[in-house]
Parts: C-alpha cells; sequence; structure tokens
C-alpha cells in the first residue's frame, strides 16, 4: 500500500501500524509527535493504528532547549 | 468631521489641526500621535482620525494608560488582542520572552505555569533579574509584567505540568504556547492538549541553541493546529547551549505566530 510520508508518497507492507513504521524509522516516538490523517495520535494509540492505503502521516521530531 | 482624541469621540471643525485640537482638549501635551504616527502641530486632521495627547513623563490614570499603551498598534488590533487568553506552558527561555511580548502587546489575559524557581544560570537568556532569584518564576514574571503593563490579566501557576492538569490549567487559552525545555516533555503537552482541544493551535518551540545563523530559525506549520518556531534541529547539549539571541528569535517568532493567529492570518504565509 501507499501512503503520504511527510509530505513524499512511501510504499508500507498492508496492515503497518505506525508504531512499526517509527520503528523501521529509528525514531524515538518519546520525541516525536505524530499526525494522522490531521490528527495528531498519542503515542499510546501508536502500535494499535494500522495504516491504510492513501493516508497521510505527518511526523514531527523535536529536540531540547528552550 | 467626527475625530478621536484619546479614544474619545469628537465632533470638531472640517479643516482643524492636530495643535488646535491639542489646545483645546490637553494644552500640556507634548507628543501628539495621529493614526498610530507622530505628527507635528500644523498637520490638519482628517474625518475619522484618532489622535493620542501624550504629556511625557505624566503617570496617566488607568483608562488612558490603556488607551497610550496601544497608541501605537494599529487601530483594531488591540480591541482583539486584548479580548484574547494565551497560554504559556513553560516560562523559562522562551516562555518568559514570549510573556513580555505579548504583554506589551495588549494580550488581555496569560496564564502562565512552570515549576522552576529562577536560579543565577537562567539570566544568561531568561527575562529574568538578580533581585528574583530564588523566586518561583511564575510569580517573578508576573510582577515584571505587571511593570509593563499593568492591564494585563496574569494567572500564575507554579505547578509541574503534566497530562492530568493541563486540560484544567489551559481550558480558556485560545492558543497554547508550548515553552519547555525537555523533547519528551514538548511531546506530551502537545499530545494531551491537542487530545482535549484538537481545533486550538498550539505555536512550539524546536532547535535553538547556539550561536549559528539566527537567518536558520523560522515559523512552519507542521500539523493542522502545530507550527514549529525554531531551526528544527539545534539540541541543547555540552558545547551547543542555550543563549540570548536564538532563543529570543525563537521566542518573538513564537509571539509573532500568537498575534498572526488571533488577527485571522496563518502564522507562516506572507501578509498580501
Amino acid at each position: 500500500m501507499d501512503i503520504i510520508f511527510n509530505g513524499k508518497p512511501r510504499e508500507l507492507k498492508a496492515g503497518t501500524s505506525i508504531q512499526e513504521l517509527l520503528d523501521q524509522l529509528r525514531l524515538d516516538c518519546l520525541q516525536v509527535v505524530v499526525e494522522h490523517n490531521q490528527n495528531i495520535i498519542p503515542r499510546q494509540r501508536l502500535a494499535e493504528t494500522d495504516l491504510q492505503d492513501g493516508d497521510v502521516l505527518e511526523v514531527i521530531h523535536f529536540v531540547g532547549g528552550g | 468631521m467626527q475625530i478621536k482624541v484619546n479614544e474619545q469621540q469628537h465632533t470638531v471643525e472640517a479643516d482643524a489641526t492636530a495643535g488646535a485640537i491639542r489646545d483645546r482638549i490637553k494644552a500640556d501635551a507634548d507628543l501628539i500621535i495621529i493614526n498610530g504616527f507622530p505628527a507635528a502641530a500644523d498637520k490638519v486632521l482628517n474625518n475619522g482620525d484618532q489622535v493620542i495627547l501624550i504629556r511625557r513623563g505624566e503617570v496617566p490614570g488607568a483608562d488612558e494608560l490603556d488607551a497610550l499603551l496601544t497608541a501605537r498598534h494599529t487601530p483594531g488590533v488591540h480591541k482583539i488582542v486584548k479580548g484574547a487568553t494565551i497560554g504559556i506552558a513553560g516560562v523559562g527561555g522562551l516562555g518568559s520572552a514570549v510573556a513580555i511580548a505579548l504583554a506589551r502587546t495588549g494580550v488581555g489575559h496569560l496564564i502562565i505555569a512552570d515549576f522552576d524557581i529562577v536560579e543565577p544560570s537562567n539570566l544568561n537568556r531568561q527575562q529574568y533579574f538578580m533581585d528574583q532569584i530564588g523566586l518561583p518564576k511564575v510569580y517573578a514574571l508576573r510582577d515584571t509584567l505587571g511593570r509593563i503593563n499593568p492591564h494585563v490579566r496574569v494567572t500564575a501557576c507554579h505547578l509541574r505540568l503534566n497530562p492530568s492538569n493541563i486540560g484544567e490549567i489551559f481550558g480558556h487559552a485560545q492558543v497554547l504556547v508550548e515553552a519547555f525545555d525537555l523533547a519528551d516533555q514538548k511531546v506530551m503537552l502537545i499530545e494531551t492538549f491537542a487530545a482535549r482541544f484538537p481545533d486550538r493551535p498550539v505555536v512550539t518551540g524546536s532547535g535553538m541553541a547556539g550561536f549559528g545563523s539566527a537567518n536558520t530559525i523560522s515559523t512552519h506549520q507542521v500539523a493542522r493546529n502545530l507550527y514549529l518556531c525554531g531551526d528544527g534541529k539545534t539540541a541543547a547539549a555540552p558545547g551547543t547551549g542555550l543563549m540570548a539571541p536564538r532563543v529570543g528569535v525563537a521566542a518573538h517568532h513564537q509571539a509573532n505566530a500568537v498575534l498572526r493567529l488571533l488577527l485571522g492570518e496563518a502564522p507562516e504565509a506572507e501578509r498580501s
């Protein structure tokens, strides 16, 4: 299936969860905010949210300091 | 014709000059401001002009002070910001500067929250003073804001924000400014606020350490209701500390994004 990931098309295995995608990309879910189809998904739900064909995903990474 | 003088409506002759109006209404004024700009006494007024008359050094009464603080705003902006409630989560390097900028702008109500105490090392970038060391930051900042603009209502919360209190503390905030220090806390705040108030904007800060070019700090919309101010990557780390100039740039990007949101403008877009 294909999703749009941070503005770019990406091919994924059907049934991949958001958490699995983050693991593949080696992203620490504690330091990213995930927006799935225009809604921010809290990290407790990342593993149970499966991606579907045509989904739009934004993963925003944060760094410390402020 | 109709003009406003120190926020009061007046009917005056069609060819009235600024100086003539001053002599009539506040003869001891030594500064005349017309529609947001200082003006000479011989300037002829037009219908609908908004005139402010000031005597330098005079301490104005409460209502007059309110009018004077907004004398340099574009007319109309003040009414909107005065009615606004903005939440600021964390009042360290980012949050203290955002609070001051918004207080100067005339925002009606600021809700500020932070568990921290003013320490000497904070003074390299945070808007605190020597005589405030040892005070809770929220109380020190509330004091400072009162010295700048006594008309800003400040709700100061001296506590650690967490998923169980964020919704209550920022319940009335139209826009939330994320001004924490640690990345995982930034994430926690954004997720918690978005879950509770998915249609309210959050302005977050990320990437502002060191003394690299300030030109790499920008404002970008990163999610439907999330705007990120910073360079997105320069983390605070040994050797790359947080310093007043870049932190201040990021903070003022945040304050400007808040102002644009209140005035119905997209924070990232150019005004056409």
